[in-house]
C-alpha cells in the first residue's frame, strides 16, 4: 500500500507561490542576464562571430602553430674573427694554475675549451700543492658565479676605477692610519709587493687574517722556529700515526695530507700504518683510523700531556688505557711515528713538535705557508677602528663582517673609518658596508706566484680574459702606489730577479722549486710579545656551560667562501650524508637527556623519518657568552659525550642565491678565534627540522658481501678464502664459485680482444674525501636539484661514497652477531636482532665504499629495458642512450647497486631549479662533450666514455699502442689517495690487471652474479683486537 | 630599337679593336726603348702580382705607368726594384719619400732580376687597362632562349585544340550528313556507368581502399620520418661564399680552410683571418677570360660585393691595406645541425679511417650554394659503419685488435661494425 501523504520542502511550495512554481519550470527565476556580461545586447547582436567560428579560429590557430612549429630552429655558427693559435674548437687546452683563496691551496690544471675552463685537474708535477679536494674542484664553478661583482662601487653606485683609485690616493695620503687586513697569500712576491707598499706610505700596515685560522699551531711554531709557519707531514713515511682532536684528513692545518695517508694505509709486506685517534666530532680522520677514542677537547689537551710523559690522571680509564697503548706504538714505532694535534692551545702545540723533533714524518726545515693569519692583530684592529684611529681600510679576499666572532663590532667600527675598500669578487657581508668595492678577479682570472711549502713556487695564471670589470688586489696596491707597472711584470721580474731563469716554463709546469724565497731563521725572535701562553690568553673551554663544542669546517663547505656554489651545496657530507645544512652533531645519550632525541617512527609520534625515509631533527639553542645560535640537532654516533660540533661556512646572506642561503652562521660562537668552546646547549622549542640525506641506511647489518673487512693479523696469517671468499652456489650437489661459468644464467661475452675497462677502488686508501664525487659532477654535467627534491631521494649524484657504521663496535662483531641468529624470537632471534642492528653503536667503526655505476658483465638492467637503451659495449662499459630511453625506471628497478638516477624534472633552464644550469654565465662550465639530460630519462655513471673514446682516438691518430695509465675517468683523476685506478684489463702490463688478481680484491654482491667491471679491495684494519 | 642597339655593340666591337689596335702600338713602342711587355707579363705575376696589381693598389701602390710617375729614371727603378732598402738606407731622398708615402712597407728585393727583366716589367706596367667587356649581347641571348621554349608549348598545344575542334566539326558535320540522307546512326546502348558499377562490385571496393591505406600509410610514414631531417638545406648566408669557386675553380683543399677536422670533434668554420690570407690580394673576382667565375646568376659586380662583405667583417680597409681593428663577426648559418645527444667526430672520420669529405657532404665543389648533401639519421651512419672497412694500413694502433678480431670473425677486413661502431654509448654519450 502506498502511501498518498503529500511531501514539501517548504511552506511557500506548500500554499503554491508563484516563486516556487517558476523555479519548478525553469532552473532560474529570472533570465540570466547574459548580455551584461557579454556586452550590450545590440553589439551582441551585430557580432558575426558565432560560437563556431570561434571554435574553427581556435582550431586554425593551433594547427597554424604546430605547423610552424616543425620547422626547425636556424642556428647560428660564429667562428672567430682572428683564431688564436693554440685554439682549435672542439679540442681541450690544459693550463697549470694554482688556487688559493687563504682557505685551500693547491696546485691544479685547468681544462678549458674554446677559451672556457670547465674542469680542474691534479697538477702531477707539484708535491707540496699536489691533492685537490672537492672546494678546489668545486671552484671552476665558483668562476661562474651570477653573483659576482661586477664593477667598482662607491657608496653603492656604479663608478669607474680612477674614481676609487682617487679616492684611496687621497686616503692614503691623509696620514691617518691605514690597514691592509689580507687573507694569506702566501705569496712572495705579494709579500715584497706589500712591503714597498707599507714603506711607501708608513701610515700603512699589513695585518694577515684566517678566517678559519690555526693561531696556536702559527704561535708554537714561531716559539721553537722563529717562523710564522705549520709543519708539514708526510704521512706515507709513519708507522703509527696518533692524533689528538687533529682532522688531519679534513681541513687541519689547511689538509692536503690525503695522498700520504693514502700510501702508507695500503697493506704492503704484511706492514701498513697503524692510526690511532682522539676526538670529540667525528671526523672523517676519526671514520679512517684504525681506533677511535671518544675524547672531549678539555681531555684532548690531558692526553696529549700524558702522551709526552705527563700524567694520565683526571682522564677515564677507557682513554687511560688507549694512551698508553699509543704511547707503546709510538715507542715502537722511533722516528717513524708521529703525533698531531688540534687542540687550541699554544702549550699543547709545542709539545707536540717537541714529542715530533725525532719523527721522519715532520718537515720543519720547508715548513707549509698556507696560514699566517694573526687574530691578535685583528682583534686590535677591531678596537682601533672602534676608536676611530684607522682612516683606510682595505679588505683583500676576506669577509671579516661574516666570519669575525665579534663581526658586530667590526661593523660598528667600519662605521668610523673614513674610507674603507673591499678588494673582493662579491659584494658580500663585508663589502656591502665598506664605501668603496673594488671588485677582484677569480683565482683563474689572476696572476699570482704561491708558496705552499717553502722550496716550492706554484703559479697562478689567468684560464680566460676576465668576466667583469676586475682588478686583482695586487694590481690595486701598485696603482695606488702611483706604478703604471701591471702586477704580471712585477711578478715575473721579482721571479727572475731570484733566479727562476725560465719564467715561462715555470708558468707552464705551474710550479718551479727554488729556494730563493725561503725565509732564513731569524737569531731572535721576530715578535718579542710572543710567549708561551700567548694565544689569546683566553681559555675557552672554561666557564659556563653543559657541553664542549668543536666547530669544524666541512669537506663541502669549508670557511663558506664558496656558499654559492650548487655543487658544494649538493654535496654531501661524508660522515652524516647531510647536504645543504649545517646542523649539531651530538650523541644519543646527551639528544635523549635533553629531549633532543627523536623517536624512530610510530604512528602517534613525530618521528625521526617521514613516510618518504627523511630525517628529521630538533632544534637546540647554543649559547656562548651571552652570543646564542639556534641549530638543527643531527644524532652522531660516534660524538664523545659531553660534546657537540658544528660546521663553520653556512649562514651566508649576501651575494649568495636564495636557494643556497642555507644553515646557520657559526662564526658568531668562535669566541676568541678558538675553535673550542664551552656552551651550554638547550631545546630551543618543539620544531622539527627536515634534513636532506643522502643516504638512508646507517649500517651494514652484518652484509659482508657489500664491505668485507678484516685485520691485518688474519690477512698476514689466514688464506684468503677465509677472509675474502668467492661466494659458492650448488649445482647438481656440486659446490661452484658464484664466477663460475657453470653456474651462470647468461653465455659468457667474449671482451678479451681490445681494451676492456676496469676501475680499482681501494677501500683502505679510501679516505671519503669527495674529491671525486665533485670531479665527476664536472665532467659529467650532473645536475643538482636542490634540498628538497634530495629528500625524496631524487639526488642526481652518478658517484655516491656510502659510509656504513658498524652497529657492533666493530663491523667483525656486527658478522658475528648475525651469524648467531637462531630463530625468529628470543634472545638470538633474528627478528629482534635485526632491529637492533639497524642502530649505529655508540662508537662505531666507519666504511667508506664509493660506489657509482658497476658495469656488469652480465647486466640486469639490459635485460629489463623495453626499448633497448641500455646496452653492453666490447670494453666492459654498459652504455646508456639517453635519446632512445622512454624512462620506464625498470633498469633503476631491477639494478642491485641503485645506482641508476631518473631525471624527474628539466633541471636545466628551468627556474624551479635556479642554480647554474638556470644562467648563462652558469651552463659555461658546462662539458661540450657530455650531453645535457632532459626531464624523463635515466642516467648513470658511463665510465667516462668520452674520456676513454678520446684516449682511443688520440692514439689512432698518432698511429700508436695505448700505455697503461693513459685511461682514466674523472673519479680517478681527482683520487690523490690512490684508492680509485682505471685501466685496460686486457694489457697484461697495467696496473689495474696487477690489482684485479690481488687477495684483496672483490666484486660488490658478488652471489648476483652480475659479473661488474668495478671490483673492490677489502678493508684491511691495523688492529690488535678481532 | 633593336636595330639601334645592334649599331651601338658595333661601335663598341669598333672601339674595342681600336683600343686593341692601340695596346699593341703602345707595347710596340715599349719594345723599342725598354722591353718586352709578354715576357714582363710573366715575370710580374710571378714576382710582383702578391703585392702589386697594375691599376689598384694592394699591398704596393697599383704600378700602372710606373715610368712615367718616376719620369723615366729607368736606373733609380732599377736600384729600387734589386734593393728598395738598401736604396732607402743610402738617403736617397725619393726613395724615401716613396718608402714613407706608401707606409714604410718593406718591398722585398729582388736581386736575382736582371736589368732587361725589369725592363721586361716596366714594358707590362705600360699596358693600358681594358676597356669593360660588352654585355647586352649576353643578355639579348639569355631571353631569346628563355622564350623560344614557352613559345613551342604554346603553339603545340594552339595544334592541339584545334585539332579537337576540327573533329569535333567534322564529327557534327557526318552527323548532319546522316540525318539528310536517313541513315540511322546507332544509339549506344544504356550501360551502367563505370562508377555505379565499381561501387556494386564490393570486392573491389574492398581491394581498392586496402590499397589506397597501404598507400597513403606509406606516404604518411615517409613524411613523419623526414620530420627533422634537414636534407638539402640550403640557407642564404650573410655572405654569399661559393663553394664552387673555392673548392671547385681554385681546387683549394678543403682542409686548408677547415683544418679543424683533422684534429677535431669540429670540422670548423674557418675564422676570418684564414680567409685574409688569400683575400688580402683578391678583391675581385675573375671577370672574363679563361678563369672566370661569375655564372649567369651572379655576376661579377654581386661576388665583388660579398668581397667587401668580407673585409668589412674583418675590418680591413682595401684602400689602404691595413686593419681598421674594427670587426664584425660573421654569423654563418650552420646548416649540418646533428642533435646533441649525437656525438660525432670529423678527425676520427677524416685523419683515422682517411674518408674524403665530399663522401658524406657531397660534391661541394660543385656547389654555388652550400647545402646539406646526406640526410644526416642515425640509418645513414649506421649503413656506413656496416660497408666500410676500417683503414688499419699504417696504423700500429690497429694491429692486434685487427688481427685478433678479423681471426674470430674470419674475415680478411673488418667493417667499422666489427670493430664496434655500432654499439649506442660510442656516439651517445
Amino acid at each position: 500500500m502506498s502511501s498518498n501523504k503529500k511531501y514539501w520542502k517548504s511552506d511557500d511550495q506548500l500554499h503554491g507561490n508563484p516563486a516556487v512554481e517558476a523555479l519548478s519550470q525553469n532552473e532560474f527565476v529570472q533570465e540570466i542576464p547574459t548580455d551584461e556580461f557579454l556586452g550590450d545586447k545590440k553589439t551582441l547582436d551585430s557580432t558575426e562571430t558565432t560560437r563556431r567560428d570561434f571554435l574553427k579560429y581556435v582550431g586554425f590557430s593551433t594547427a597554424a602553430a604546430s605547423l610552424a612549429a616543425c620547422e626547425g630552429p636556424v642556428k647560428k655558427s660564429i667562428p672567430y674573427v682572428v683564431q688564436p693559435e693554440q685554439i682549435v674548437p672542439g679540442v681541450a687546452d690544459y693550463y697549470a694554475t694554482t688556487m688559493a683563496d687563504g682557505f685551500d691551496f693547491a696546485s691544479v690544471l685547468i681544462k678549458t675549451r674554446e677559451g672556457r675552463p670547465i674542469k680542474v685537474e691534479n697538477n702531477n708535477l707539484a708535491k707540496g700543492g699536489f691533492g685537490a679536494n672537492a672546494r678546489v674542484h668545486a671552484s671552476v664553478l665558483s668562476l661562474y658565479d651570477m653573483k659576482r661583482a661586477t664593477s667598482p662601487l662607491a657608496n653603492g653606485q656604479e663608478v669607474s676605477w680612477d674614481d676609487i683609485d682617487q679616492g684611496i690616493i687621497n686616503a692614503l695620503n691623509g696620514g691617518k692610519k691605514a690597514v691592509l687586513l689580507t687573507q694569506t697569500f702566501a705569496s712572495p712576491t705579494t709579500d715584497k709587493l706589500i712591503a714597498e707598499f707599507t714603506a711607501k706610505f708608513p701610515n700603512a700596515s699589513h695585518i694577515t687574517y684566517d678566517a678559519v685560522g690555526e693561531q696556536d699551531a702559527l704561535d708554537a711554531f714561531e716559539l721553537k722556529y722563529g717562523r710564522r709557519a705549520l709543519a708539514d707531514y708526510d704521512f706515507s713515511k709513519a708507522e703509527v700515526i696518533v692524533s689528538v682532536g687533529a682532522d688531519f684528513l679534513g681541513d687541519w692545518q689547511g689538509g692536503g695530507y690525503d695522498s700520504g695517508y693514502g700510501k702508507s694505509r695500503v697493506p704492503k709486506n704484511g706492514r701498513m700504518s697503524r692510526h690511532i685517534q682522539f676526538e670529540a666530532n667525528m671526523s672523517l680522520s676519526g671514520a679512517n683510523a684504525d681506533k677511535r677514542v671518544p675524547t672531549t677537547p678539555s681531555q684532548q689537551k690531558l692526553v696529549v700531556q700524558a702522551l709526552a710523559g705527563g700524567s694520565a690522571s683526571g682522564l677515564p680509564e677507557n682513554i687511560k688505557t688507549a694512551v698508553a697503548f699509543a704511547k707503546k706504538k709510538l715507542a715502537e714505532a722511533g722516528s717513524k711515528g708521529v703525533v698531531v694535534t688540534g687542540v687550541q692551545d699554544v702549550a699543547t702545540q709545542r709539545i707536540v713538535l717537541d714529542l715530533n723533533a725525532n719523527s721522519e714524518v715532520m718537515d720543519t726545515a720547508n715548513p707549509k705557508l698556507t696560514r699566517s693569519g694573526d687574530a691578535r692583530k685583528v682583534a686590535q684592529l677591531v678596537k682601533d677602528m672602534n676608536a676611530g684611529q684607522i682612516g683606510l681600510l682595505i679588505t683583500a679576499g676576506v669577509n671579516p663582517a661574516y666570519s669575525l666572532p665579534n663581526a658586530d663590532e667590526f661593523v660598528a667600527g667600519l662605521g668610523k673609518v673614513a674610507v674603507s675598500v673591499a678588494c673582493s669578487m662579491k659584494v658580500d657581508e663585508t663589502a656591502v658596508k665598506m664605501t668603496h668595492v673594488a671588485p677582484a678577479p677569480h683565482y683563474l682570472e689572476s696572476w699570482r706566484d704561491v708558496q705552499i711549502k717553502q722550496g716550492e713556487i706554484s703559479l697562478m695564471q689567468p684560464t680566460i680574459r676576465p668576466l667583469f670589470d676586475t682588478r686583482q688586489f695586487q694590481d690595486n696596491l701598485l696603482k695606488w702606489m702611483g706604478s703604471d707597472q701591471p702586477y704580471y711584470e712585477y711578478m715575473k721580474s721579482t721571479m727572475q730577479a731570484a733566479g727562476v731563469t725560465s719564467f715561462n716554463k715555470a708558468v707552464q709546469d705551474g710550479v718551479v722549486y727554488t729556494d730563493a724565497f725561503a725565509k732564513a731563521a731569524p737569531s731572535s725572535q721576530e715578535d718579542s710579545s710572543l710567549t708561551a701562553d700567548a694565544g689569546l690568553a683566553v681559555d675557552t673551554l672554561q666557564g659556563d656551560g653543559n657541553f664542549e663544542l668543536t666547530l669544524y669546517t666541512k669537506t663541502s663547505m669549508g670557511d663558506g667562501s664558496q656558499a654559492n656554489n650548487p655543487w658544494l651545496q649538493e654535496m654531501p657530507d661524508p660522515i652524516t650524508r647531510a647536504t645543504w645544512d649545517n646542523y649539531l652533531t651530538m650523541s644519543e645519550a646527551d639528544a635523549k637527556e635533553l629531549g633532543l632525541w627523536l623517536d624512530r617512527s610510530t604512528f602517534f609520534t613525530e618521528a625521526r623519518h617521514d613516510a618518504n625515509g627523511g630525517l628529521n631533527g630538533r632544534y637546540a639553542e647554543v649559547t656562548v657568552d651571552g652570543v646564542s645560535v639556534v641549530v638543527p640537532v643531527m644524532v652522531q654516533p660516534g660524538q664523545a659525550n659531553g660534546t657537540v660540533g658544528l660546521a663553520l661556512g653556512y649562514g651566508k646572506k649576501e651575494a649568495i642565491q636564495e636557494d643556497m642561503q642555507t644553515g646557520v652562521n657559526a662564526y658568531p660562537l668562535m669566541q676568541g678565534f678558538k675553535n673550542t668552546q664551552k656552551v651550554s646547549v638547550k631545546k630551543a622549542n618543539e620544531d622539527v627540522h627536515e634534513f636532506a640525506l643522502i643516504q638512508l641506511h646507517n649500517t651494514l647489518m652484518g652484509r659482508g658481501d657489500i664491505v668485507r673487512e678484516t685485520t691485518l693479523e688474519i690477512f698476514n696469517t689466514k688464506d684468503k678464502h677465509y677472509w675474502n671468499p668467492v661466494p659458492e652456489v650448488t649445482k647438481n650437489h656440486i659446490e661452484y664459485e658464484v664466477t663460475s661459468p657453470e653456474v651462470d644464467l647468461w653465455d659468457s661475452f667474449d671482451r678479451s680482444i681490445g681494451h676492456h675497462f676496469n676501475l680499482s677502488i681501494d677501500m683502505n686508501a679510501c679516505t671519503g674525501c669527495g674529491a671525486c664525487v665533485i670531479a665527476c659532477h664536472s665532467e659529467n654535467n650532473v645536475p643538482v636539484v636542490g634540498k628538497s627534491e634530495v629528500r625524496r631521494s631524487r639526488d642526481m649524484h652518478w658517484l655516491r661514497i656510502d659510509r656504513y657504521y658498524s652497529s657492533e663496535d666493530t663491523f667483525q662483531l656486527d658478522d658475528t652477531k648475525k651469524n648467531d641468529f637462531s630463530g625468529l624470537g628470543g634472545d638470538n632471534g633474528s627478528l629482534g636482532g635485526f632491529s637492533e642492528m639497524e642502530d649505529p653503536a655508540a662508537n662505531p667503526q666507519i666504511a667508506f665504499q664509493p660506489v657509482m655505476c658497476q658495469h656488469c658483465n652480465h647486466a640486469p638492467c639490459e635485460t629489463v629495458c623495453p626499448v633497448a637503451a641500455t646496452s653492453h659495449s666490447r670494453q666492459g662499459q654498459n652504455h646508456m642512450a639517453y635519446n632512445r630511453c622512454v624512462g620506464t625506471r625498470y633498469c633503476a628497478n631491477n639494478c642491485p647497486y641503485k645506482v641508476r638516477r631518473f631525471n624527474w624534472f628539466l633541471y636545466n633552464g628551468n627556474d624551479e631549479f635556479d642554480y647554474h644550469m638556470n644562467n648563462d654565465l652558469g651552463r659555461m662550465v658546462l662539458n661540450p662533450d657530455v650531453t645535457v639530460r632532459s626531464r624523463g630519462v635515466i642516467e648513470k655513471c658511463s665510465m667516462c666514455i668520452q674520456m676513454t673514446q678520446k684516449t682511443i682516438l688520440d692514439a689512432k691518430r698518432e698511429g700508436r699502442q695505448i700505455k697503461d695509465g693513459e685511461f682514466a675517468t674523472a673519479c680517478s683523476n681527482a683520487c690523490t689517495s690512490g684508492a680509485l685506478v682505471f685501466g685496460d684489463v686486457n694489457d697484461e702490463q697495467s696496473e689495474v690487471k696487477k690489482l684485479s688478481q690481488d687477495d684483496r680484491m672483490y666484486h660488490l654482491l658478488e652471489h648476483v652474479g652480475t659479473k661488474p667491471n668495478v671490483f673492490y679491495h677489502a678493508i684491511v684494519r691495523n688492529t690488535e683486537e678481532a | 630599337m633593336i636595330q639601334v642597339k645592334r649599331r651601338n655593340s658595333f661601335y663598341r666591337i669598333i672601339t674595342l679593336s681600336a683600343a686593341f689596335l692601340l695596346t699593341l702600338t703602345t707595347s710596340l713602342f715599349a719594345q723599342d726603348t725598354a722591353g718586352d711587355a709578354v715576357a714582363g707579363e710573366a715575370l710580374f705575376k710571378s714576382n710582383c702580382g702578391a703585392c702589386h696589381k697594375l691599376y689598384k693598389p694592394m699591398t704596393g701602390p697599383a704600378l700602372y705607368n710606373v715610368v712615367e710617375k718616376y719620369d723615366g729614371d729607368y736606373e733609380w727603378l732599377y736600384k729600387w726594384i734589386k734593393n728598395s732598402q738598401a736604396l732607402i738606407k743610402s738617403g736617397d731622398a725619393r726613395a724615401v719619400q716613396v718608402y714613407e708615402e706608401n707606409g714604410k712597407k718593406v718591398m722585398n728585393a729582388f736581386p736575382a732580376l736582371s736589368n732587361a727583366d725589369i725592363d721586361n716589367i716596366l714594358a707590362y706596367t705600360n699596358t693600358p687597362q681594358p676597356a669593360p667587356p660588352e654585355k647586352t649581347i649576353v643578355e639579348g641571348e639569355a631571353v631569346g632562349g628563355g622564350v623560344s621554349n614557352n613559345i613551342i608549348l604554346g603553339v603545340l598545344a594552339l595544334v592541339f585544340v584545334l585539332l579537337v575542334a576540327v573533329l569535333f566539326l567534322v564529327n557534327n558535320t557526318l552527323k548532319k550528313f546522316a540525318t539528310a540522307q536517313g541513315i540511322e546512326v546507332e544509339e549506344p546502348t544504356k550501360r551502367t556507368p563505370i562508377w555505379k558499377a565499381f561501387v556494386q562490385n564490393q570486392f573491389l571496393v574492398l581491394v581498392t581502399s586496402i590499397l589506397l591505406l597501404l598507400g597513403s600509410a606509406y606516404f604518411a610514414y615517409g613524411a613523419l620520418m623526414s620530420v627533422g631531417v634537414e636534407q638539402g638545406y640550403a640557407p642564404i648566408q650573410p655572405i654569399h661564399y661559393s663553394h664552387r669557386i673555392h673548392a671547385g675553380e681554385n681546387a683549394i683543399e678543403c682542409k686548408y680552410c677547415h683544418s679543424s677536422a683533422r684534429v677535431s670533434k669540429h670540422s670548423g668554420i674557418p675564422s676570418l683571418n684564414v680567409c685574409m690570407n688569400c683575400h688580402k690580394s683578391i678583391a675581385e673576382v675573375a671577370g672574363d677570360g679563361d678563369y672566370a667565375s661569375v655564372t649567369e646568376d651572379y655576376s661579377k659586380e654581386f661576388y665583388d660585393g660579398e668581397i667587401q662583405k668580407l673585409y668589412k667583417a674583418v675590418g680591413w680597409d682595401p684602400a689602404t691595406q691595413s686593419y681598421t681593428g674594427e670587426t664584425q663577426p660573421v654569423e654563418w648559418v650552420r646548416i649540418h645541425n646533428l642533435p646533441d645527444f649525437a656525438y660525432f667526430n670529423h678527425s676520427q672520420h677524416v685523419t683515422v679511417a682517411g674518408i674524403e669529405c665530399q663522401k658524406c657532404h657531397g660534391p661541394v665543389e660543385e656547389m654555388e650554394v652550400m647545402y646539406q648533401y646526406a640526410p644526416l639519421t642515425m640509418g645513414w651512419c649506421i649503413n656506413c659503419h656496416r660497408e666500410t672497412n676500417v683503414k688499419i694500413e699504417g696504423n700500429p694502433y690497429y694491429e692486434k685488435i685487427h688481427e685478433q678480431l678479423s681471426e674470430k670473425y674470419g674475415v680478411e677486413q673488418l667493417t667499422a661494425a666489427q670493430m664496434g661502431g655500432l654499439e649506442c654509448g660510442k656516439c651517445h654519450y
